[in-house]
């Protein structure tokens, strides 16, 4: 897979370390009534039923930056990749 | 018929006129006590089971394509009971014990192998931990034995012994582990659940629930409405599908696992080794093929193919045990897609959807586990309460905090 970095252009996604679900830059607010099974949601539980899957990748090889990386996971086909950072930025993340 | 050397033999003399299907394509009817979903060696096998252990009737198997055509047929086809914790070990013996009287009770020739499975140790911490989950095993009634490299000499003299990053310092046996054909074991048990009336309905594949008040009533299929008092998901590899249609998320991710074997080769290995500095594991088949895999791929996926970075780390991996590997072609190459659980072990346990029950997140090691988890399951299934070899195996386990996470991975499915 070659994933389009959008600072360096096509990388090979053997430079690149995977995390999981770009949902896991929604932290639950640790100090909610229900924060326990928010938390409990957000580390288990997944939606994973095959298709158009956002994801964080990590460029560990690279220049250490996140990336939001949309993925059909029939196909393999990297259709956005995004700057993590900016996702979260976008989502209301201070940082 | 059963079948038997006298059988064969009889066949033989007379041009195997007499063999006839070793089971019905029956139409579905309209409804069932029980209907399991996937017709793989743990679905068949716990139609089996309810049929013979729980004397249940009126069970289907519903399969979206073949029997044994999913994971069943897609994987290394391994044996063996070497895990340390408490949740995992007895279940996993009690997989083995039933592989060991498996063949008489079906009366099929699953070519139960038990050659041994070897565990290499390359560190002296690894020494360690091997002998601690040696002892685990001992305590939950397995065999687990610490050998030598003299040992390990005579039985594999053409291992890297003395490589220079990964140098070999002693490996844990287990000596009845093994293989077992792995087809067979689908083949098997479905010859044997259709001769106890279980309707095997290939061709059907599941495509929502029809859920009221609550309750699971039954099944809509490509071939129509079926009904059903107790519904069983049993499709690791497609779990995370199938429950959607009920609206259950799972804390499951689905992942690409590849397998290599390569051209057939006089005997060189007698059993089953594993690499304990890369991941690698091998064993040769009856036709002479070694069969051997790795990691997986490391990302989400639903393609029954991987990528090739994998292939060559997994290459990378047998070369620095087996320099002699490298003389070989490989043959072929696939790919199964597998239920990774977020600690890495699987979940027997209801839904909370009455009638509705699950069984999946095998990660890649279920095939070890099929007879375990057919028996626990259709225990499940015939008495509500959870059999006591998979107790621990509950989806509450997650939000209590009592995940038994083998390799202390944490919840990252892609890494267990």
């Amino acid at each position: 897979m070659i994933i389009n970095h959008p600072l360096l252009g096509p990388r090979d996604a053997q430079e690149f370390t995977f995390l999981g679900s770009a949902s896991l830059i929604d932290r639950p607010d640790w100090q909610a009534e229900d924060a326990l099974e928010q938390f409990s949601d957000y580390t288990y539980l997944r939606n994973d039923t095959g298709g158009e899957n956002r994801e964080l990748w990590f460029h560990e090889a690279g220049d250490r930056s996140w990336l939001v990386v949309t993925r059909n996971t029939f196909t393999h086909e990297i259709t956005n990749v995004e700057m993590a950072s900016d996702v979260a930025r976008a989502r209301g993340r201070s940082k | 018929m059963g079948y038997s050397g006298f059988r064969v033999i009889k066949e033989a003399l007379t041009g195997h006129k007499g063999w006839k299907p070793a089971w019905r394509d029956p139409e579905p009817q309209s409804a069932y006590d029980y209907i399991i979903i996937g017709g793989g060696g743990h679905g068949l096998a716990t139609a089996y089971y309810l049929a013979k252990e729980f004397g249940k009737k009126r069970i289907a198997v519903l399969e979206k394509g073949w029997l044994g055509g999913g994971n069943v047929g897609r994987n290394t086809t391994i044996i063996r009971s070497n895990y340390l914790l408490d949740g995992n070990e007895p279940f996993y013996e009690y997989s083995m014990k039933l592989w060991e009287g498996l063949e008489q009770e079906l009366n099929y020739n699953a070519m139960v192998s038990q050659r041994g499975i070897l565990n290499l140790i390359h560190t002296d911490p690894q020494r360690d931990a091997f002998t601690r989950r040696g002892n685990a095993m001992i305590l939950n009634g397995a065999d687990a034995e610490l050998l030598s490299v003299e040992q390990i000499k005579k039985e594999y003299p053409f291992l890297n012994f003395n490589d220079a990053r990964f140098p070999i310092k002693g490996g844990l046996a287990q000596r009845r582990g093994g293989t077992v054909r792995h087809d067979a074991v689908a083949w098997g048990y479905a010859r044997a659940a259709d001769r106890l009336g279980v309707d095997l309905i290939q061709n059907c594949e599941v495509t929502g629930f029809r859920i009221e008040n609550g309750v699971c009533k039954g099944v809509e299929t490509s071939r129509g409405y079926i009904g059903a008092n107790k519904v069983a998901s049993c499709v690791a590899g497609s779990s995370p599908r199938v429950m959607s249609h009920a609206g259950i998320r799972l804390p499951i991710e689905t992942t690409v696992m590849q397998a290599f074997v390569t051209e057939g080769l006089k005997p060189i290995m007698p059993g089953v080794i594993t690499f304990g500095a890369g991941h690698f594991y091998c064993s040769q088949s009856d036709k002479g093929g070694l069969v051997f895999g790795g990691d997986p791929d490391g990302y989400n996926s639903y393609a029954q193919r991987g990528n090739l970075p994998t292939v060559e780390d997994v290459c990378e991996s047998g070369m620095a045990l087996i320099p002699a590997l490298g003389r070989a072609r490989m043959l072929r190459m696939w790919g199964g897609v597998m239920d990774m659980s977020m600690d890495g072990s699987p979940i027997i346990d209801k839904t909370e959807i009455g009638g509705l029950y699950f069984n999946g997140g095998w990660c890649y090691g279920g095939f070890k586990a099929t007879p375990a988890s057919g028996m626990c399951y259709a225990h499940l299934l015939a008495t509500d309460t959870p059999h006591k070899y998979a107790a621990a195996y509950r989806f509450d386990r997650f939000r209590r905090g009592y995940v038994i996470d083998e390799k202390g991975m944490g919840p990252s499915p892609s890494l267990h």
